[in-house]
């Protein structure tokens, strides 16, 4: 059965990323609607051409990328590939960083407010990162 | 008669290779069977359970010299 799983995505560190990648790709290819918002210290990541590398929280993290798993990024591509999520910048970080629309993956849904995001949750599973 | 497509994700980590099985078969017609070869032991359980949620048909599985098989119809 399908059901609506939204995350909410905030942090800059790399297990919390991949936790949250894993939730919306998994969770979209496998039917659900999924919506991804991206805001605080997670925004940068999506600006095309960046290089930042996320910080690991712990031995998970050095023991993920030595094992080379599927980075992020790819997953939440996937996600909005194979499983049709949809991701959105939050309008307020944009701002704050001075990204356009253009400047981020292609991928990315249009600039979304808290507001619109909050009425949008309304109904269905929230996942926080 | 349908082909078997060979989607080798060995030495892949979760969710690797459910996303790699997924990208092949978006281009699969229906009725093909997929091959999916994997080495991350989560995938034992969690493959068959995509399989079932979306409705496709797990046709066989078998673990030979340590790669686990699945091999899986695509239905719709």
């Amino acid at each position: 059965m399908s059901e609506k799983i939204n995350v909410m995505l905030t942090t800059e560190n790399m297990e919390q990323l991949q936790m949250a990648a894993m939730v919306a790709s998994v969770g979209a290819v496998s039917g659900n609607d999924v919506s991804v918002f991206l805001s605080m210290n997670a925004l940068k990541y999506f600006v095309k051409g960046n290089d930042h590398k996320a910080p690991v929280e712990g031995e998970m993290g050095n023991v993920m990328l030595e094992k080379k798993v599927p980075p992020f990024l790819e997953l939440f591509e996937q996600a909005a590939e194979l499983g049709d999520a949809k991701i959105y910048p939050c309008s307020m970080a944009m701002d704050m960083l001075e990204v356009k629309s253009e400047d981020l993956f292609d991928y990315i849904g249009e600039p979304m407010g808290l507001t619109k995001f909050l009425s949008d949750v309304n109904q269905g599973q929230v996942w926080s990162f | 008669m349908s082909d078997r497509i060979l989607v080798d994700a060995k030495n892949t980590f979760c969710p690797g290779p459910l996303m790699e099985l997924i990208s092949n078969m978006k281009m699969a017609e229906v009725g093909d069977e997929l091959e999916l070869l994997s080495t991350d032991e989560g995938s034992a359980a969690d493959i068959p359970e995509w399989v079932n949620k979306v409705g496709h048909e797990i046709v066989d599985s078998f673990t030979e010299e340590e790669v686990l098989h699945i091999v899986v119809k695509k239905i719709k």
